[in-house]
């Protein structure tokens, strides 16, 4: 999902009295945009003004992960990127994983498993569970809770998202037998 | 909430990034920004001009030679949980990067940043103290080691010059014998500010001798430090249980923590020697005793 009409203005700061800053070129799930920013503009500020609004805002300190996304294949907290640092780095955001049409596996685990109430961690716990798979096609529940524990849910007691990324896993490993490293370490 | 409006500079050589702070030393250099941004934010730290050090390839690398490791000042926490020689040569950094904050803020804040920034509480500081770690600082004006426990001065106070980049943290190879053992007390299993931090770390002879000790504390004290007086009860008596319990005593005493949100001074104090009597018995375990 890209180039939502709405705009919600993150910082509430008038664009205009801001130092007027570059342009700065952002890819966002694989499609490219062209904004000028000033450099103290944050990935998560950047992300949600161009619509990415699955990038959540929660704590803005690194301590909840509901901004995660993706820089190269590495889950971050985009609070704490600037919107410049991130020029040149492949930016995936939860919904450049699937779509409500065409779902991820995790994504899909994530509704299957019941892991999902409020929402709001929800796509944050999907990028760090993809984050550890890619690297890690079989975990353990203590590696999940590892590769989750920058990610706050304040709705479950966790047991769901846990099942959630061992299900996809599971599904994500019978998809592709053949593919070698599903070893364990 | 926005960050307070600054200017950033990003080069792109170490070379370019010594000259522009030459230019203007008063430049705050960001290196992985886990720490900055969120003072910035919180107005505890003021900034004009930031120098990102993030798009210096040259910083980034973790080498080892001969007779030194050597890790780049850019070097995230992750690249170090990754890499095979620091698994070999400093496994006690290895145990305290595993507890470092998050999987996503470790994939972001860098060993160098975590030192220069020097909080009391910088997880990386007290396994680097403890295995003897060298920070090198470099500047227009040339090229300095320093050892790290001279280079905490203060809260956020270092021996780092104003025009200085502090580039890489030398480490010895380990010797045969050593064992070492870290410990840390947050408010929860991950994600959390240390409360108090002990990292050990011994060499201890064919006779079971203890032939050096390090005891190395944070978060008790406006600096990371090392306790020397707890470090010698170990090499005068040896690697015992005994010993240890005296080391652990000798260490809480040489604290001066503070009372704040995570816990009191006398609480630091008192899991201070709790957790260095812990590790050290880890150690006493894995191999002390004149085995």
């Amino acid at each position: 999902m890209s180039g939502a009409n709405v705009k919600p203005t993150l910082t509430g700061e008038s664009r205009s009295s801001a130092r007027p800053g570059r342009i700065v070129r952002l890819t966002v799930n694989g499609r490219t945009h062209e904004v000028t920013l000033p450099a103290h503009r944050t990935l998560l500020e950047a992300l949600r003004d161009l619509g990415y609004v699955d990038v959540k805002n929660g704590c803005e300190k690194g301590d909840c992960g509901a901004c995660a996304v993706l820089l190269d294949g590495k889950v971050v907290n985009s609070c704490l990127v600037l919107a410049w640092q991130a020029e040149g780095a492949a930016i995936t955001t939860n919904a450049g994983l699937g779509t409500v049409d065409r779902p991820h596996p995790i994504q899909e685990a994530f509704a299957d498993a019941g892991a999902v109430q409020c929402g709001y961690c929800t796509p944050g716990m999907v990028l760090a569970a993809k984050a550890l798979l890619d690297e890690n096609p079989n975990p353990s529940e203590a590696e999940i809770r590892e590769a989750i524990s920058g990610n706050l849910c304040r709705c479950t007691g966790y047991g769901q998202i846990v099942e959630a990324v061992r299900l996809a896993a599971q599904r994500l490993r019978e998809k592709a037998p053949t593919k070698q490293g599903g070893e364990k370490r | 909430m926005t960050l307070p409006a600054f200017e950033l500079v990003q080069p792109r050589s170490l070379r370019d990034a010594i000259d522009a702070l030459a230019a203007a030393p008063g430049m705050e250099p960001i290196a992985g920004g886990t720490s900055l941004l969120v003072d910035l934010r919180g107005a505890r730290v003021k900034a004009e001009t930031l120098l990102d050090l993030g798009r210096i390839d040259e910083l980034r690398g973790i080498t080892i030679d001969s007779h030194e490791l050597v890790i780049g000042a850019m070097a995230t926490i992750a690249d170090v949980l990754k890499n095979p020689a620091v698994a070999e040569h400093a496994p006690l950094l290895v145990e305290a990067c595993r507890l470092f904050a998050s999987p996503l803020v470790r994939n972001r804040a860098t060993i160098g940043g975590n030192l220069a920034y020097a909080s009391p509480a910088a997880d990386a500081a007290p396994p680097l103290l403890a295995l003897d770690a060298v920070v090198e600082l470099r500047s227009v004006r040339g090229r300095r080691q320093v050892a790290l426990a001279e280079f905490f001065k203060g809260v956020r106070k270092t021996a780092r010059k104003p025009d200085e980049l502090l580039v890489g943290i030398h480490i010895p190879r380990a010797v045969p014998g050593t064992l070492s053992a870290y410990r840390k007390l947050g408010l929860r299993k991950a994600d959390s500010i240390s409360v108090a931090s002990v990292a050990t770390r011994v060499v201890v002879d064919m006779a079971g001798r203890c032939q050096a000790a390090r005891i190395a504390l944070g978060a008790v004290a406006p600096v990371p430090l090392r306790v020397a007086k707890a470090e010698a009860a170990l090499t005068r008596h040896g690697l015992t249980v005994e010993a240890a319990a005296d080391a652990a005593k000798l260490a809480a005493e040489a604290t001066s923590p503070i009372d704040d949100v995570r816990g009191t001074a006398a609480y630091r104090r008192r899991v201070t020697e709790t957790l260095v009597k812990r590790a050290l018995l880890e150690l006493v375990e894995k191999g002390g005793d004149g085995r």
